[in-house]
């Protein structure tokens, strides 16, 4: 485990718990886009430059800046008054650290499954391009199909509330 | 390719051999750090004096076209007014809202310099001369372009200014449009190169024909994928015809009303190295990059032919500022998504045509009609609600 990676991690975790207990909500998007890049500097540090940058392009540009587009049209931004911890925080602690241990046991039981010396072979953007356009070009497809449908609605809504008050 | 000793090859690479001689006094382990290293302040000092030539253009050429002198008290016609900015700029006090968010407010423009300065990394400069060269370098630099867009909000946001925040919303809705765009008229170039590698791309059009380059502009589908290009271009970095978001004459200044001082002098010099690195994109993806425009011409440093074409493109960014008028918010949207997006994507169609139709005059003949009625096409269709007739004048008697 090199340096850089225990340094991503921080970075990556700092920007998670910031998130959570920030006062302002803008600044808890800034902190939880500030995550999304650790995550991305992790995948390029793994070598897996495609998945990282396309982080940085879409999580970065676009979900985040969906985010404060959300934050910002729809005036939540003050906190309610009854702070934003819910009295019940001990059975969210217990659920979470449920779903850890079995993340964390599925993924230490696979790193016995898979020899360590094996060598990892380097996903060129080649290989993605043929991937997608060969083996998995029926979820592509359905993919588009479901982008299609959500920019449809999107444009239905949108139309809806001009037509709104006659 | 030029491998010997000669005078021109030693020239294109000079860059590259003072970088290996400096290098060279270092013990073997400090090498590759010292190499990132001086790569990465020769970028900090090219571009911005590079951006101290196109302010003076600017600045004269945008004078000469609304038919009055540029700035020329400083120096000989008025060559060093970039230094008299910059010592303005400088001394100016640093105000900040007294309800503004401070760190935000802070951050803002150095995440902006930052991730613009970044996006250079990938530039072949010149021949070998490319600071990293990534296998999805073209990748890296659309990436940076997007988290240029984080960065207008932030300021926008953390004034506390009406204006700020409208200019911020205006522009970030401008980006996201603008941006899809620039990404489909980029993936033309990729489709026929094969490679995300900017190197790669260059090096696909350093062929030449008898004298002529094989440079994508040459070809239908890449005339029309640069014109794109450079109107995304112009749109991303809130450059007029587009910048209702800097709108000067309607919301004050836009997401940087709130800066003064040397933020407000980031923020001037990230808005032109960002121009600077669009107008090296394109000319990287469709004007050949370093290579030269007569194959007789190949004497001249690499180098020299990198900057001239991104001085030219520079020069058109400014003659376009000083000739349009600004477009309205809500026709600057409908032109993205009405009309330049539909052609993005018969531009696509149409590359993979030219791909597939093989050598010889045909799939000129026939990419070049393809486009040009869709062009037409959708200019009759986007004015058939608008009766425009020829322009009637009307002069005081």
């Amino acid at each position: 485990m090199n340096p850089v990676f225990y340094i991503l991690a921080v970075l990556t975790l700092a920007g998670g718990l910031a998130a959570i207990l920030l006062r302002s909500l803008v600044h808890s998007v800034l902190a939880v886009t500030a995550a999304f890049a650790g995550l991305a500097l992790v995948f390029l540090q793994l070598d897996a430059q495609f998945a990282g940058f396309a982080q940085i392009l879409i999580y970065i540009g676009a979900v985040a800046i969906l985010i404060v587009f959300a934050v910002l049209l729809t005036r939540s931004s003050e906190l309610p008054k009854s702070g934003v911890f819910s009295n019940t925080w001990i059975v969210g602690l217990v659920i979470a650290a449920g779903v850890f241990a079995v993340l964390g046991w599925a993924v230490l039981e696979s790193m016995s499954a898979v020899p360590q010396q094996a060598a990892v072979p380097a996903v060129t953007v080649h290989d993605i391009g043929n991937a997608l356009m060969g083996r998995y070009v029926l979820p592509l497809e359905i993919v588009a199909l479901l982008l299609t449908a959500a920019t449809i609605g999107a444009v239905i809504v949108a139309m809806h509330e001009k037509e709104g008050p006659k | 390719m030029m491998h010997d000793g000669s005078l021109a090859a030693n020239l294109d690479q000079i860059f590259i051999l003072l970088r290996d001689w400096v290098v060279g006094f270092l013990p073997a382990v400090l090498r590759p750090a010292a190499d990132a290293v001086l790569g990465v302040i020769a970028i900090i000092c090219v571009f911005p004096a590079f951006f101290a030539v196109v302010v003076v253009l600017e600045r004269k050429g945008v004078g000469r076209i609304q038919n009055r002198y540029g700035p020329n008290r400083v120096g000989p016609y008025g060559l060093f007014q970039p230094i008299a900015d910059a010592i303005k700029a400088l001394i100016k006090e640093d105000i900040v809202p007294n309800r503004a968010d401070a760190v935000v407010h802070f951050m803002a423009p150095l995440v902006l310099l930052i991730t613009v300065f970044m996006s250079f990394a990938v530039l072949p400069v010149g021949r070998n001369m490319a600071l990293v060269d990534m296998d999805s370098g073209l990748l890296f630099f659309i990436a940076m372009g997007a988290a240029t867009e984080l960065s207008v909000f932030m300021a926008g946001w953390s004034s506390r200014n009406k204006y700020s925040l409208l200019g911020a919303i205006r522009a970030v809705a401008q980006m996201i449009s603008y941006e899809v765009i620039l990404l489909l008229s980029t993936v033309t170039v990729v489709m026929i190169t094969g490679s995300l590698s900017l190197t790669r791309i260059v090096e696909a059009q350093n062929h030449f024909t008898w004298i002529l380059p094989h440079w994508f502009i040459f070809t239908p589908w890449g005339v029309a994928a640069f014109v794109m290009f450079i109107i995304a271009g112009m749109a991303e970095t809130n450059r007029s015809p587009f910048d209702v978001p800097e709108g000067e004459s309607e919301i004050v200044a836009g997401y940087h009303t709130e800066y003064s001082g040397f933020k407000f002098a980031i923020f001037y010099i990230a808005e032109y190295l960002s121009m600077i690195s669009i107008s090296a994109l394109g000319a990287t993806l469709f004007l050949g990059g370093w290579s030269a425009p007569l194959s007789f011409l190949n004497w001249v440093p690499s180098w020299i032919w990198f900057f001239a074409k991104v001085l030219i493109a520079m020069f058109v960014f400014i003659w376009v500022r000083g000739t349009v008028p600004r477009i309205r918010q809500d026709q600057l949207m409908n032109f993205a998504w009405k009309f330049l997006l539909p052609i993005a994507l018969i531009d696509l169609v149409v590359t993979a045509l030219w791909h597939f139709m093989g050598e010889g005059w045909m799939r000129w003949m026939v990419t070049a009609v393809i486009l040009v009625a869709c062009w037409a096409l959708m200019g009759r269709l986007e004015m058939r609600n608008r009766h425009i007739g020829p322009r009637k004048y009307r002069y005081a008697e």
